[in-house]
């Protein structure tokens, strides 16, 4: 259902993840979040292929704001599909993370913080 | 019909009563002949009272000795012996008599000699009777169709030489050696019949060929009393001259001697045939299922005790080492346990003889050894597998002290042995979990109660507007919550919530929502505050990855106003009377337990909006416009908003009816995967 890839670039982590992301799948996500910010602190996330996000897993990124926070970890989201990013606008996680559409935009976010 | 009891009253004294006649009648034409006076009665009279005589006897013996069972046959021999001894212990009695008065006038008195033959005449047809429903008893045992016809033939040739004597003929007529030679031939047949010997084991085969050997003691000795008093004086009645009673004899005593031959014969193999018939019970005794709360021990006791048995091993154990299970037992068999680690030391420095089946290519870690080994004791061990559900849960070991001790025979034996034990501990275990499961289904089941009661009974009416509420949960217990509250008498308070996730753990915090609402709710808040104070509260119960949505109304029926907030839920969807339009109200808002600190009271915003008679705000979780259908198009926000135009117009529950019909129709079936809920307020 989930599928993740991780590409480390410039001491940048990309995690591309498609497919759906429910319940049960959204372990996976949140193992691969967990590993990434224990070792990064520029973080891209693809979305651009992830079809569909349940509470679950908006509860795994959810879950790591604080640390992002505390810990100073860039993390830019982008690509996603527009069902998607209605998901994060309405529970209002589009407030706390940072979203762009493209991967450049992303990119520059990143770099200008 | 008469009762066996009657039947065998009435054959007794029918047998009596014949005898009686018969005495009687003999003894009268013995008496005139002696006189010379001629007398009255023929001579057939007679002969049919000995036949009818003969039919009782049968009658008497076929109702007293039952069908003969596996169990019964040492019994039903036992019975033939008594009688032959009855009769022998009074015919010698007689003899006795005659041998004290050889000389006297009184033993050569025809009278009373012939007087005394037809008491052994009674008893002698008596035992030949018992013994010849015996001996059919025990040749129909385990009758086959042709087998029965044979015998009813050979019955009926009988009875018809029964008739036959009616008319008297001598010894060496050809018709009577005919007859007789006929019949004996039949005999010989049915002889051969001699299933149940198979049946008795070792002891009861001597027993058997004792009782037999007594029997054919028996006839000798009869044979040769009836011949002693046919030589000594003129007999009324010869039984040697009638030609049914020769024959009986004959074919009793052609039984009786092939029968001794044969379990004289079969007295070696006994030993083997009790030994599957132990390994049959065995096996039934593996195959039984444990009953509840015995443990697995017991099937393994079971089955390392038979399979040792069944290959005559010296010793033996069986290792279960199960982890999953967490089942680690040893058993022994003739053997110290401290002596294992010493015999598998023995065993890996031998060579094997690897037992090749399909089991082994597909498993090469459950292979089947048999191995010579060089350990003190023993020479030879075969190293069995035990797997449950295709994994291997231990292994049994089975020693001899012979070098290749085990044949191929034993190996399959073995086979079966640990097979059925397999299934035996198979179904044990999932019983037990049929149990577990029951038990967590009961628990599921107060949960569900527990939950429904955590969600308003009957939603509260008011005369502002018109409320009606539809949940459902996608497994026994779910996420959704909605509630109602007067603050005052115009203002109302309404809550919707939808915990992430589903399943036991957001039903746990939907009870968590519903205290905190019903706690701050009192306090009349705001929505703001309210929802500020929720974020607080639920920040400290909620689980790390858990937030839950809520939308917050107080509704006021004297300024005609609601005045809203959304925290993360979704956007209520509005519709307007008069102008037949909808919309969402997508104003800003952060899911309750996101941001666990002091600032989430920056993400909330209050939104106000008036509202007149007819008006409608549907209230729903994102089960709704989340549900899919075949082709994972979502129910979505356009197609509830058409839904809602659609039905605007009706009754708040037939809005509702309606809406979910829709959804119904689009998703294709009734179980949407999540839990969702819808309400409708239509105000007045």
């Amino acid at each position: 259902m989930i599928d993740i890839k991780t590409n480390t670039e410039n001491g940048m982590l990309e995690l591309a993840i498609s497919g759906e992301v429910d319940a049960s799948s959204s372990i996976h996500l949140d193992n691969a979040l967990n590993e990434a910010l224990s070792v990064h602190k520029k973080i891209l996330v693809d979305l651009s292929g992830l079809d569909y996000i349940s509470s679950a897993g908006l509860g795994v990124f959810m879950s790591y704001l604080q640390q992002l926070e505390k810990e100073n970890i860039q993390l830019v989201v982008f690509g996603m599909k527009e069902k998607v990013f209605e998901v994060f606008q309405i529970l209002g996680l589009d407030q706390l993370l940072t979203i762009t559409d493209t991967k450049v935009a992303a990119l520059v976010k990143i770099e200008n913080a | 019909m008469l009762s066996q009891k009657g039947i065998l009253r009435i054959s007794v004294i029918l047998g009596v009563l014949f005898w009686s006649l018969l005495l009687i009648i003999d003894m009268l034409t013995l008496f005139s002949t002696s006189n010379n006076i001629a007398f009255g009665l023929p001579d057939y009279v007679s002969k049919i009272l000995l036949s009818l005589f003969v039919l009782s006897l049968l009658l008497f013996y076929r109702f007293n000795i039952g069908k003969a069972e596996s169990v019964n046959f040492v019994d039903m021999l036992w019975r033939v012996f008594v009688t032959g001894l009855l009769a022998t212990i009074v015919s010698l009695g007689i003899e006795f008599l005659f041998t004290i008065f050889g000389s006297n006038k009184f033993a050569t008195n025809p009278l009373i000699v012939n007087f005394f033959y037809h008491i052994i005449l009674g008893l002698v047809l008596a035992f030949l009777v018992s013994s010849f429903i015996v001996w059919k008893r025990l040749i129909l045992y385990q009758k086959s169709k042709s087998l029965l016809s044979a015998w009813q033939i050979y019955e009926y040739a009988l009875m018809a030489t029964l008739a036959f004597d009616l008319f008297g003929s001598e010894r060496t007529d050809p018709i009577f050696i005919g007859v007789y030679v006929v019949l004996l031939i039949i005999g010989l047949v049915l002889s051969f019949n001699l299933k149940w010997i198979a049946y008795l084991n070792f002891k009861q085969k001597w027993k058997s060929i004792l009782f037999i050997v007594l029997v054919i003691i028996y006839l000798w000795y009869f044979f040769k009393t009836l011949m002693f008093f046919s030589e000594r004086t003129t007999l009324v009645r010869d039984l040697l001259e009638s030609s049914f009673s020769l024959s009986l004899f004959s074919f009793i005593l052609l039984y009786s001697c092939i029968s001794v031959l044969v379990i004289l014969f079969n007295l070696p193999t006994t030993s083997v045939f009790e030994k599957k018939l132990e390994e049959a019970v065995n096996f039934q005794r593996l195959s039984q299922s444990i009953p509840a709360g015995e443990s697995e021990e017991k099937v393994y006791e079971i089955l390392l005790d038979s399979a040792a048995s069944a290959v005559y091993s010296d010793a033996a154990w069986l290792e279960i080492d199960d982890e999953k299970e967490g089942v680690h037992i040893t058993l022994t068999h003739n053997l110290d346990k401290s002596k294992i680690p010493e015999i598998k030391k023995a065993t890996k420095s031998s060579t094997f003889k690897k037992i090749l089946n399909s089991d082994f290519d597909r498993n090469p870690k459950s292979q089947k050894l048999s191995a010579k080994i060089k350990d003190i004791q023993f020479s030879s061990i075969l190293l069995y597998p035990v797997s449950v559900k295709n994994e291997k849960i231990g292994s049994l070991a089975l020693l001899k002290e012979v070098d290749d001790g085990f044949n191929k025979e034993m190996i399959d034996i073995i086979d079966t042995f640990v097979n059925q034990a397999s299934i035996s501990i198979e179904n044990f275990r999932l019983l037990n979990e049929a149990i577990k499961t029951e038990r967590y289904k009961e628990e599921l089941n107060i949960a569900t109660k527990v939950q429904n009661s955590l969600l308003p009974d009957k939603i509260e009416q008011n005369t502002a507007y018109n409320i009606v509420a539809f949940t459902r949960a996608a497994d026994e217990v779910g996420g959704d919550y909605y509630d109602t509250y007067n603050l005052d008498e115009n203002r109302t308070v309404l809550i919707i919530g939808d915990v992430s996730g589903k399943g036991t753990s957001a039903a746990f915090h939907m009870a968590q929502m519903k205290g905190v609402f019903q706690s701050l709710v009192q306090l009349d808040l705001n929505p703001k505050e309210f929802m500020v104070h929720a974020n607080s509260a639920l920040s400290r119960c909620l689980e790390k990855t858990s937030f839950i949505t809520v939308s917050y109304f107080i509704i006021d029926k004297e300024s005609k106003k609601v005045s809203f907030a959304r925290a993360g839920h979704c956007p209520t969807l509005h519709y307007n009377a008069e102008k037949k339009e909808t919309r969402y109200f997508k104003n800003k808002g952060l899911g309750l337990g996101i941001l666990r600190n002091s600032n989430f009271h920056k993400y909330v915003q209050v939104n106000e909006f008036g509202y007149n008679a007819g008006d409608i705000i549907i209230l729903y979780t994102d089960g709704i416009t989340e549900a899919c259908n075949g082709q994972k198009e979502q129910f979505g926000y356009d197609r509830l908003q058409t839904s809602l135009i659609k039905h605007a117009t009706s009754k708040p529950e037939s809005i509702q009816e309606g809406i979910i019909n829709d959804l119904y129709e689009f998703c294709g079936n009734k179980s949407l995967g999540d839990d969702y809920t819808l309400l409708i307020v239509k105000f007045n």
